[in-house]
């Protein structure tokens, strides 16, 4: 096998191997998708994946760092800002702007 | 609509960008010609596991431990669907795309911010989605396009995505106003950090899914 014909092989196993992965809720739980139960999950599920996201982002963050420390002032400003103005891009533009320039300076 | 549409995934295209470009460098860096990092983010649209194939192209690893790595890192993606079963309608090539293209980023959108005309619901989340896709082929094709050879000022910018999920974690709880599901994400997210910090998203979403489930039937009806 070439070194293209290789890589186009590992592209389109990824390719198959990530669908299925997403595709798979829709085809297994098609049939049941009224249940209670389901609904129940998909009703709580987005707030607990919101929330592991969040800690996952932050997970690899050393807080002893200065980076640690602009992290959680950035952060902190992004929850303050969108608590008292609710708009979601000036939040998360505001918390980003002053993270890059803490970082950068 | 696309103005609204640009306007909600406008975080995405700051985090995306980046993040594609950095993917794009390092695999140039690998000696494959730049269109196949933009065949990668059609095709296989998952930065995680993008960014591992690196690591496994360099050590030369075998296509069967492609096929897992790939299946492992994003079988969180399994939990994903299950909000979106009822929202996504009949088959048809549109509900293929939006599984297809339900990255953390889109379903984080996806499943918080809601279109303003709710009749447009299908338009809205496809446009979404596409929106986020050409966001990762950009930056993706951009990075391999341009290699190394250009040296801007990006440091910081992935604050983007940590911000994006902050300010979606809040308006999940404006939304939700209970404690059980933010309370129950903190413990399996705590016990998956203690057990392994490498898979940590997926132990902690099986986790949290069956302490929810669990939670449910204990309840009384």
């Amino acid at each position: 096998m070439s070194n293209l014909e290789h890589i186009l092989v590992v592209i389109l196993l990824m390719t198959i191997a990530t669908f299925i992965t997403r595709i798979f809720p829709f085809i297994f739980f098609h049939r049941h998708k009224e249940h209670p139960v389901m609904d129940y999950v998909a009703k709580y599920t987005p707030p607990m994946i919101m929330s592991i996201l969040v800690v996952y982002v932050l997970k690899d963050v050393n807080f002893s760092t200065d980076t640690g420390l602009y992290t959680i002032i950035s952060a902190l400003v992004t929850i303050v800002v969108h608590l008292w103005k609710s708009n979601s891009l000036l939040s998360i533009f505001s918390g980003t702007f002053l993270y890059m320039f803490l970082l950068q300076i | 609509m696309t103005k609204d549409i640009l306007k909600s995934t406008l975080p995405v295209l700051f985090g995306y960008i980046p993040l594609g470009m950095a993917f794009g460098i390092l695999f140039q860096d690998l000696g494959y010609p730049w269109y196949l990092a933009t065949l990668m983010a059609l095709f296989v649209y998952a930065g995680a596991a993008q960014f591992m194939i690196i690591g496994l192209l360099i050590a030369g690893a075998g296509l069967t431990e492609v096929v897992v790595s790939t299946f492992l890192i994003n079988s969180r993606h399994m939990f994903y669907g299950l909000s979106m079963l009822t929202q996504y309608g009949h088959w048809g090539l549109g509900k293929v795309y939006l599984a297809f293209g339900l990255t953390d980023e889109t379903y984080s959108l996806l499943t918080t911010v809601n279109p303003k005309d709710a009749s447009k619901k299908r338009q809205y989340f496809l446009m979404v989605t596409m929106f986020n896709h050409s966001y990762w082929i950009i930056g993706c094709t951009l990075g391999a396009l341009l290699g190394s050879a250009i040296e801007f000022n990006t440091q910081g910018l992935e604050f983007t995505l940590t911000a994006l999920f902050i300010v979606l974690v809040i308006e999940q709880w404006k939304k939700i106003q209970e404690l059980t599901p933010f309370v129950i994400a903190l413990i399996a997210a705590g016990v998956a950090l203690l057990v392994s910090s490498e898979q940590m998203l997926l132990t902690s979403i099986v986790l949290s899914v069956a302490l929810l489930i669990t939670n449910h039937i204990g309840r009384p009806s």
